[in-house]
């Protein structure tokens, strides 16, 4: 089995790109080259409604851009991601074989499907778009390239049609994760959530969560921001609310063998939620009788992080200091392909990895968790 | 372009002699909370028409939910009273947080559900009187106390308003506004407040809180109260980033922000992922010519307590330096809040250097009113 070759992140992006192989890449967005595309693949019924009446997001105000625009073409597609037919970004296989998966040394692809199917306020829409885009990720990707797998999208919100959508899928080893967005109705340690974390266990499958592009509620808690780059920074705060609600709700208590990858949402606020969160506690544990040790030792064994978009120490250095806090065996490397944010293996750190470290987060650790050797084992 | 801390003070050695001694004498403590033991407190700053409708509608018990008396956080069990809220004993906070710290100064934050009424009048009418209140029941009964004028940031006009009234007293150091509010406090609907503060030197202050305008959380409302305290951060980082992407420094030049009881350790990540997302997307509001992380340093301070920091000494030391500027801590005990036991105010092994700059040169640099006064 190939390890990465060992690369030296440097600052100069003029000088040739180290060469690096068998990285895991735990955030890639597919896309349909046209609504049809994936619309094929919902029965007859949910074809004539999308048609006529669209999908409806939660405060969504506008129909075909999204309420904050992002600054480059395609709702902030990387420039150079058009595929050369001209399509859509993340649309054709081959160029996105050319582009990243051959270009950035990817073994093994994970999909984090975006559909809106997770966020459609019609409940019963979003479970057909999730049937839909689960059969599309299969037909159009993870069976045309073995590198390449899949996430089980799911209507959160409705956790019963979760759950048989769960069933339907996870016997097949193409699906590596079940896909849930960050920014939920309720925090996700609800009650109501329960049932998709049973399934989770069942199957041995991790949840990871993404964050969405449109929330049920304001997107800081001071009010809905003016500007998408305010609206960016605060996607690094629905990952803590998950692991702060999941904890606090006593989830893994009930759940011990669950197992949550909160993506792209970086990771340097994690040891300070760590820290913040083992420090209230221990003053307010009369008030969550059921969380019986101190919260970070949840976060430490329950959570994994993708890295991007890997935050940039003013001093690069310091980083290091972040990465020893979470330990490297929670960190998984991660693209974020084609978004604009995308992060380039050979530069998104700008400081020297162990050897160690570089192949636990680049491959190692995401191998593990979403068991993706299970799979090069049978061939 | 002012720089606002430029005026920070040569170290001035008479303000360490303290008249008292204790284990942070000559110190000041940029945040200590006095409590409105109950709305007949404020009846003689009240006029007529809300005496009126004290009794009319029954407007007593207004404690604001993100500090409710018996959660542990409000009280900590060796500074509670015997009965009523917790920092509502004059003589108590004057013998524990004065006299026992042996602190130079300390400075009263008030959160008051005044602060977060939905009538407008209601909330200005309630804020003017706490402020008097501070003044005449606090202020006036020890010279080492100083204070925050209460704000109805319900509307900006009236809290200028309130900011013009009591601007003369320089006993008011800083004017007060909740971590959560309407809208993020960079949008001009707020610049009256801060055009009035910057004016009068006043430093604005933003407390952990809410005025329970919107959900906590990106999704929606936790199920306790520790989760609901854990994310004010994410209000803090909301703010900043307000302040910053919407120029509010560059038309305030001379205004500082001081972020009190946020947490500490949460900025350095905010302020990586913020100038890095700056760097790619910063043609969205071409008026932001510096990085983040310069303009917060330029900008912004932040009270000590509670530090959610790791428990060994090295690592505090680490995540301080994160921060890349030992100007921006400054000294607190949050009394009567439950921070931190006995008198542990600070982590230990702090640098000489740095314990000095956190106990009196930054508080002082941040609030060029407490110089003025010094007698």
């Amino acid at each position: 089995m190939s390890t990465p070759t060992v690369v030296s992140p440097g600052r100069d992006n003029s000088r040739p790109k180290p060469v690096v192989t068998g990285v895991v890449d735990c955030d890639i967005h597919p896309s349909a080259a046209s609504p049809a595309e994936l619309w094929q693949f919902l029965p007859e019924r949910w074809r004539t409604y999308v048609a006529k009446f669209g999908t409806r997001l939660p405060n969504q105000p506008t129909i075909n851009i999204v309420p904050y625009p992002r600054m480059s073409p395609g709702n902030g597609m990387r420039m150079d991601s058009w595929p050369p037919n001209g399509g859509f970004p993340a649309s054709d296989l081959d160029f996105m074989r050319e582009q990243l998966l051959d270009a950035c040394g990817i073994e093994f692809g994970i999909f984090q499907p975006l559909s809106g199917a997770s966020m459609s306020t019609n409940l019963e829409l979003g479970a057909a778009l999730s049937i839909a885009m689960n059969e599309w990720q299969l037909e159009k990707w993870a069976r045309q390239d073995s590198r390449l797998k899949a996430g089980i999208c799911i209507p959160q919100e409705d956790p019963e049609a979760s759950v048989a959508i769960i069933e339907r899928f996870a016997g097949n080893r193409d699906f590596v994760h079940i896909a849930v967005p960050t920014r939920t109705m309720e925090p996700f340690g609800r009650k109501r959530y329960r049932p998709i974390f049973a399934a989770a266990e069942r199957w041995n499958l991790p949840i990871c969560m993404h964050p969405p592009a449109t929330g049920y509620h304001c997107n800081t808690p001071t009010g809905w921001a003016s500007y998408y780059l305010e609206e960016h920074v605060s996607l690094a705060h629905p990952p803590q609310t998950v692991a702060t609600s999941m904890i606090m709700e006593g989830i893994f208590e009930r759940f011990p063998r669950l197992k949550i990858v909160l993506v792209e949402g970086g990771f340097a606020w994690v040891p300070p939620l760590a820290w913040r969160l083992d420090n209230q506690w221990r003053k307010m544990r009369d008030e969550v009788p059921h969380v019986k040790r101190p919260p970070s030792e949840y976060l430490r064994e329950h959570f994994w992080f993708t890295t991007q978009p890997v935050e940039e120490a003013e001093r690069p250095s310091d980083l290091l200091d972040t990465i020893r806090w979470i330990g490297a065996n929670r960190l998984m490397f991660s693209t974020d392909y084609p978004h604009w944010d995308f992060d380039d293996p050979s530069r998104a750190f700008k400081v020297e990895l162990s050897a160690e470290d570089h192949r636990a987060i680049f491959r190692e650790n995401a191998v593990a968790l979403f068991r993706l050797n299970e799979k090069l084992d049978e061939k | 372009m002012i720089a606002p801390f430029a005026c920070a003070p040569d170290f001035d050695p008479p303000i360490l002699d303290s008249i008292v001694s204790g284990p942070y004498s000559g110190a000041i403590d940029c945040d200590v909370h006095p409590a409105v033991p109950g709305t007949a407190a404020l009846m003689p700053y009240l006029d007529p028409y809300w005496r009126e409708m004290h009794a009319l509608r029954d407007l007593d018990r207004m404690d604001l939910m993100s500090y409710p008396p018996n959660v542990p956080l409000s009280g900590r069990s060796d500074w509670r009273p015997a009965t009523g809220t917790p920092g509502s004993d004059f003589n108590l906070l004057q013998k524990q947080a004065l006299d026992h710290f042996g602190v130079r100064f300390a400075i009263c934050n008030c959160i008051y559900g005044a602060q977060a009424f939905y009538d407008e009048n209601m909330a200005a009418a309630f804020c003017r009187a706490t402020n008097d209140w501070i003044r005449n029941d606090w202020l006036d009964r020890d010279p080492r106390l100083r204070a925050s004028i209460v704000l109805p940031a319900q509307n900006p006009d009236l809290a200028a308003d309130e900011i013009e009234r009591l601007a003369g007293d320089k006993r008011f150091v800083q004017v007060l506004l909740l971590a959560r509010c309407e809208l993020p406090l960079g949008r001009k609907f707020y610049w009256p407040i801060y055009r009035a503060a910057e004016r009068h030197g006043l430093p604005v202050g933003i407390h952990a809180g809410s005025m329970f305008r919107h959900s906590p959380t990106q999704c929606g409302h936790p199920s306790f109260f520790v989760e609901d305290y854990i994310a004010q951060t994410q209000a803090f980082a909301a703010q900043l980033t307000s302040f910053v992407s919407e120029g509010v420094f560059s038309k305030f030049p001379g205004m500082k922000v001081v972020l009190i009881e946020s947490g500490v350790t949460w900025l350095p990540a905010m302020i990586w992922r913020f100038g890095k997302d700056w760097r790619g997307i910063r043609a969205e509001i071409p008026w932001v010519r510096s990085t983040p992380g310069a303009i917060i340093r330029d900008h912004v301070r932040l009270t000590v307590q509670p530090l959610d920091g790791p428990s060994n000494p090295k690592d505090v030391e680490r995540i301080l330096e994160h921060l890349g500027s030992e100007d921006l801590l400054l000294f607190s005990t949050d009394y009567p809040h439950w921070q931190f036991e006995g008198d542990a105010a600070l982590p230990p092994e702090l640098p000489e250097n740095l314990l000095r700059k956190i106990l009196v040169e930054n508080p002082l640099a941040t609030y060029p009113r407490l110089k003025e006064t010094i007698q």
